[in-house]
């Protein structure tokens, strides 16, 4: 096998050791492939970036793993950002299910 | 429904195809260059001087995979969804199905530098993929952008009069 298979862990691992996350969630959203990933990203690299900008990084960061899979979803937050919304929500800060049936991908991918 | 009504008339300019030639009349590669070049994420002169075009068609474009009446994907469809219900007018968008041309397909995303399909640009300036156009309908930054670039559907012009023309 040329490449490893991506995975919710090489992804997480990913993150942590190149965007120095200090949390991270993953979500398999494939359906069954596993293949199709949504994630929650908390990282003080973050601040003072926009929407965009935050995903660029993750994007950059994970530029061969994006690759490889069928779809993408991340939620990027400072880890300010991170406590205030779980606070507010009561603990319910969660990867985006946006756009998903019942949390799977639905539709032509790549 | 009100935002089906406003996005389906903006369906029509979705032909990518239709653009290129114009674009791009003598040196478009075969289609094992062009596969080749995507491999290598490389865009051709022609592919992106066609992207261009798309781009700059109408204030409002969106790069999605099938058609606003149909789309092939969730986060095409949530895109197009928000799209309809912050009442962007169909006069001021345009819709290219990157299902229709592989080389439109590979090329967005090396053009935008963004990986994954739907894409959004207003006035010719990348805003962002499902995520962002969701985050940004829900946190009110989506409705305060397409008001200032002046690209929502006038207020007493109602979709059914639309329809009508």
């Amino acid at each position: 096998m040329a490449q490893a298979a991506i995975s919710e862990a090489s992804i997480r691992a990913a993150l942590i050791e190149r965007l120095k996350a200090t949390h991270v969630e993953i979500q398999d959203m494939s359906g069954g492939c596993g293949q199709a990933f949504t994630s929650l990203i908390v990282s003080a690299e973050f601040a003072g970036k926009n929407s965009l900008k935050r995903h660029r990084l993750v994007n950059a960061a994970l530029k061969d793993e994006i690759a490889q899979i069928h779809a993408w979803s991340a939620k990027c937050q400072t880890p300010d950002e991170y406590a205030k919304e779980m606070a507010a929500t009561g603990g319910n800060d969660k990867p985006p299910l946006e756009g998903t049936e019942d949390g799977k991908v639905a539709g032509v991918s790549g | 429904m009100f935002s089906r009504t406003i996005l389906s008339r903006a369906a029509r300019p979705t032909a990518f195809s239709a653009i290129r030639p114009v674009a791009a009349p003598i040196t478009t590669p075969s289609p094992f260059l062009l596969s080749l070049a995507a491999q290598r994420r490389l865009l051709s002169d022609g592919v992106r001087q066609a992207i261009d075009k798309a781009v700059g068609s109408a204030p409002v474009v969106l790069f999605m995979k099938g058609t606003p009446e149909t789309p092939q994907c969730g986060f095409s469809r949530a895109s197009i969804q928000v799209l309809g219900l912050q009442g962007v007018d169909p006069e001021k968008f345009a819709a290219y199905n990157v299902l229709e041309d592989q080389d439109l397909r590979q090329g967005i995303k090396e053009y935008s530098d963004w990986p994954t399909i739907p894409q959004l640009y207003v006035d010719k300036e990348f805003v962002g993929g499902c995520d962002i156009i969701v985050s940004m309908h829900q946190n009110g930054e989506l409705a305060k952008m397409l008001e200032d670039k002046g690209v929502l559907a006038k207020e007493g012009e109602p979709a059914e009069a639309k329809k009508k023309e």
